[in-house]
């Protein structure tokens, strides 16, 4: 190992090269932040894609071992996440909804075909 | 509209900042100083096509392109830092033109002026520690002969799951204790996410994935205390000195949380 104690100024060039996601982390994750008349501001939404891919794969690690920083992180809880948490609590009602009301549509649907379809229409998105 | 940006990578005092000659950054450009209001300013051209916010889109999405991308950015901060404090700004910060960068410098000198004091003859190290996923299993985990088959697996996949908990638990515990050591000899300490396995490379737990601001006269120091961390089932990776990533984010020091305190 290099000696950290040498002291000089030190010389990229010299150590070995720093491991990728030790940058990724201090590029993205800290370093100053400008707002304002900046060209191109990075909407959380795109810094959150590189993020999940860099920790997805800590998630499951995490949840495991019942470690749940990531349900306070910021970057997570943001207004698009809570539009994720929404949609998700609406389709949890729908699903409510839909169970409760299948045994009488499976009835109706014998007599009458075209109200099936329209609920065939919605699975797509579930 | 023009369809080249103006990448910002780091301002620095401009006393002893480093010459910009002979770098190059994010896209293969050369890289400028614009000196101003006492400060510089790091920055290179480059093409809309390519870091306009759109096509960016795609583009963090490449994971060659980034780690490309940050290669270069590091590269850049790492050259301006080994010679003048510096304060990195967070990767694809992009103007449109030099004009908004010197009304930066002027509008925040104050900021970067502060910040940079707080850097200055001081350097960031970085400190993993990692431990083992767990302990061979105690014996008295061997299942009793008359137990059946499903109980016998399902004791047993319980005692391996309780001594990696213990395993991971005692791994923080001294994670904590660690990092608390650390703080003391440096400035400033943070602590970054623990890499996964995937990340890291390595097969054991990291639990401590530390960055410690430390005073250059004190470095020997922080090293042989980083040396004395090493032992039973417990590894200390040492990496830096690096520019100081993790310490100019206003947002997370002790001193502006105790300035956000008092206004």
């Amino acid at each position: 190992m290099t000696d950290p104690m040498v002291r000089q100024p030190y010389s990229p060039a010299g150590r070995e090269p720093a491991n990728l996601a030790d940058i990724l982390e201090r590029v993205l994750d800290r370093g100053i932040i400008i707002a304002g008349d900046i060209r191109v501001n990075l909407l959380d939404i795109e810094l959150l894609t590189i993020k999940l891919r860099l920790i997805i794969a800590s998630v499951d690690t995490a949840r495991e071992l019942g470690i749940d920083w990531w349900e306070h992180d910021p970057w997570l809880t943001g207004k698009n996440q809570d539009l994720l948490e929404e949609n998700r609590r609406l389709r949890d009602r729908l699903a409510v909804v839909e169970e409760s009301l299948a045994p009488r549509q499976a009835l109706e649907a014998e007599a009458d075909p075209p109200r099936r379809r329209a609920r065939e229409a919605e699975e797509p998105d579930e | 509209m023009s369809d080249v940006g103006t990448y910002l990578y780091a301002v620095a005092l401009d006393e002893d900042a480093a010459p910009a000659e002979g770098l190059t950054g994010v896209a293969g450009e050369p890289v400028r100083a614009i000196a101003h209001a006492g400060l510089v300013a790091y920055v290179s051209a480059v093409p809309l096509s390519e870091f306009g916010e759109e096509p960016l889109r795609q583009s963090l999405e490449d994971m060659d392109w980034l780690g490309e991308t940050a290669r270069a950015h590091h590269r850049v901060v790492e050259a301006v830092a080994a010679k003048a404090p510096t304060a990195p700004v967070r990767l694809v910060t992009v103007y449109n033109d030099e004009a908004q960068i010197r009304a930066l410098l002027e509008r925040r000198r104050d900021d970067f002026v502060r910040l940079l004091s707080r850097v200055a003859g001081r350097r960031e190290w970085g400190v993993k520690v990692y431990v083992a996923p767990s302990a061979p299993p105690p014996a008295a985990a061997e299942p009793a002969a008359h137990s059946s088959p499903g109980t016998a697996y399902l004791k047993k996949r319980q005692a391996s799951l309780h001594t990696r908990e213990e395993a991971w638990r005692q791994g923080v515990e001294r994670a904590e204790r660690i990092h608390d050591v650390l703080s003391s000899v440096a400035v400033a300490g943070h602590r970054h996410r623990p890499q996964d396995p995937q990340l890291s490379g390595r097969e054991e737990w990291m639990v401590l994935n530390g960055a410690y601001l430390v005073d250059e006269g004190r470095a020997e120091e922080f090293g042989r205390v980083v040396e004395g961390l090493r032992g039973e089932g417990i590894d200390v990776e040492l990496t830096g000195p690096w520019a100081p990533y993790s310490f100019t984010t206003p947002v997370d020091t002790k001193e502006s949380e105790d300035r956000d305190a008092r206004s």
